[in-house]
């Protein structure tokens, strides 16, 4: 295995009483792209801010290659590349006069123009900052975390606020520019993101990481359930609940029967073979099902199983209007 | 994979100013394109002086009710409002719009982003004082020269003293704007905290009652304030022959304890 490039150490960091990061503890390699997933609040932008050299911790160690940066943060900064949450430049500085600035502070910077090629902003470098729609700003943020020619770089929540195509394309560029040799910190609280870019990730909640590993290897760990999601027309719904909740009671490969979210629709959870119990019920009885569905595992699923809760991204954010669990 | 080994630990252990040239050079260009800033920075003092002039009755007219041995006799009472449109446009630029720059940089984070990078953020902090100290030099000497060729004004008498007076007014009122920056969180408090220092300065410099109608009260509380001081030090140095000491003194006191204290109070985010 290689030496880390980033490695953090019971982080901890507290802001008066609250405490933003309890005990965090994770290990980057040269190469990946790792993901650090939680809710908002769950202490993600303040553990790489510290990270970063931007907050001072309260106890544990940080170390980018090889350097503590709590006490030499500038040691690093030519070779660690930060796309910050929220856009930070003054609204009339334009596309290009951003990124020449931000490469003139760097010994060895990225060539501005392939920069702004490789991002899709080589039509905007004349366009003022303030003009920019939300994907070209994240673009350009992105393309300022890498002028330096980083080897390191943590780009956080980068694709919040994006349409679902400019998402996409943000993740191909992602993956892009991991193939160029940069080593990258995603922070982010979209599922789908976390699993479709990163190697390997750590999941965070309320300051304390719940699980480490790769996507793939996380859902595998689940427990065996599985769940199987069947829909009657309005006639055969009811008489199918019987039959499925009967089964339930008898059969050892069938836990739990719940309505859908939809009408008609039933949703039965048990062992890996549940759907072998459930077909042959439905058969002797002849209920046909409409549709017939087994629900992928997600990483949702790995962390309502590590924290017994539904996964809510808005969990830390006050007020906020929470999204309902995809069913 | 390769494994690089690490660059030594605390081989740079501040920031560099690697780059500062660019960014004199792109905040200067960035903040042309503001109206209010070069504006307020640059013409401001020309458009007060101008007006004034031109639209008050009298203004122009020499001044033949003072006695004959007093030193504003025959003088245009517009010649006599000079030095404090010169206050003025230091304390424009130092007290409004430097301040309320750093701190909307402040507020829309381009001062954490830039402690991201190798540049100090104190670059752009630094910056942005050149940037001011030039506009005001450029905004004093617009309305010197537009004030000469519109009205005729009067030779200073010590021009030195009003030279060092008018950097001694920049000491003053750019470390009590720098102090300002330092500390508002948000642009719209950086223009409440600075206006509310401004116009009683102002008032307190003799904008509205200037030289020869000046009461003896506020002369006597201006020239403790840094603006006040100022005012005062360049009209006595532009029609007298006595050093202004205590103005002097006071411009300096107030550079010497506000500066440190914005230098070490200074938020970044």
């Amino acid at each position: 295995m290689a030496e880390p490039i980033v490695e953090v150490r019971n982080l901890r960091k507290t802001y008066g009483d609250k405490v933003a990061v309890d005990d965090v503890s994770f290990a980057v390699e040269p190469g990946e792209i790792f993901g650090i997933l939680g809710p908002n609040g769950a202490g993600k932008t303040t553990t790489v801010e510290t990270l970063a050299g931007l907050r001072q911790a309260d106890s544990g160690a940080v170390r980018v290659l090889g350097i503590d940066t709590q006490r030499h943060a500038a040691a690093v900064r030519d070779h660690l590349g930060v796309q910050l949450q929220e856009a930070a430049l003054h609204d009339k500085i334009t596309v290009g006069e951003a990124l020449r600035l931000f490469a003139s502070f760097y010994a060895d910077p990225a060539d501005p123009d392939e920069l702004m090629a490789l991002l899709d902003l080589t039509g905007h470098a004349g366009v003022q900052f303030g003009r920019l729609s939300g994907g070209q700003k994240q673009r350009l943020s992105i393309a300022l975390a890498l002028v330096g020619n980083p080897r390191i770089a943590i780009l956080d929540e980068l694709t919040t606020g994006l349409d679902p195509q400019a998402r996409r394309a943000t993740w191909d560029l992602v993956e892009r520019v991991r193939d160029t040799g940069v080593t990258i910190l995603l922070v982010t609280h979209f599922m789908d993101e976390a699993e479709r870019l990163c190697d390997r990730l750590v999941v965070i909640d309320a300051g304390r990481v719940v699980a480490e590993g790769t996507p793939a290897g996380l859902v595998d760990g689940l427990e065996a359930d599985r769940t199987v999601v069947v829909r009657f027309g309005a006639d055969d719904a009811g008489r199918a609940r019987t039959v499925l909740t009967d089964l339930a009671a008898r059969h050892p490969d069938v836990g739990h029967v719940s309505d859908g979210a939809t009408p008609g629709e039933l949703v039965v959870t048990g062992s890996r073979r549940v759907l072998f119990a459930v077909v042959p019920a439905l058969a002797e009885t002849d209920l046909v099902p409409d549709d017939v569905r087994t629900v992928a595992r997600s990483l949702e699923d790995v962390f309502l199983a590590v924290t017994g809760r539904q996964y809510d991204p808005q969990a830390g954010d006050a007020g906020a209007v929470t999204e309902g669990a995809h069913p | 994979m390769t494994t690089t080994a690490p660059a030594a630990a605390g081989s740079r252990p501040t920031g560099s100013w690697r780059g500062f040239g660019r960014l004199l050079r792109t905040e200067a260009a960035v903040w042309l394109r503001d109206f209010a800033a070069p504006f307020f920075g640059i013409l401001f003092p020309t458009v007060i002086l101008l007006g004034v002039g031109f639209a008050i009755p009298g203004m122009r007219d020499p001044i033949t009710d003072a006695p004959e041995t007093s030193v504003w006799y025959g003088l245009t009472p517009i010649a006599t409002y000079l030095p404090t449109v010169l206050a003025m446009a230091v304390g424009t630029a130092s007290l409004t719009v430097m301040p309320v720059t750093i701190a909307t940089y402040r507020e829309k984070g381009v001062l954490r982003r830039l402690s991201t990078t190798p540049m100090r953020p104190q670059g752009i902090v630094v910056a942005h004082l050149l940037i001011n100290a030039v506009t005001t030099v450029v905004g004093a000497a617009l309305a010197l020269a537009l004030g000469q060729l519109a009205f005729g004004l009067a030779v200073p008498e010590q021009a030195g003293v009003v030279a060092a007076s008018f950097v001694l007014g920049m000491g003053a009122l750019f470390s009590l704007g720098m102090l300002v920056a330092a500390i508002v969180p948000r642009a719209s408090a950086g223009n409440a905290v600075a206006m509310s220092l401004y116009f009683p300065m102002l008032l307190l410099a003799g904008l509205w009652t200037p030289g020869p109608i000046m009461p003896d009260l506020l002369r006597q509380i201006g020239q403790f304030t840094p603006l006040g001081a100022a005012a005062q030090a360049m009209t006595m140095a532009w029609f007298e022959q006595g050093f202004p000491l205590l103005q002097s003194v006071v411009m300096v006191a107030w550079a010497a304890v506000l500066l440190p204290l914005a230098i070490r109070l200074f938020r970044w985010s």
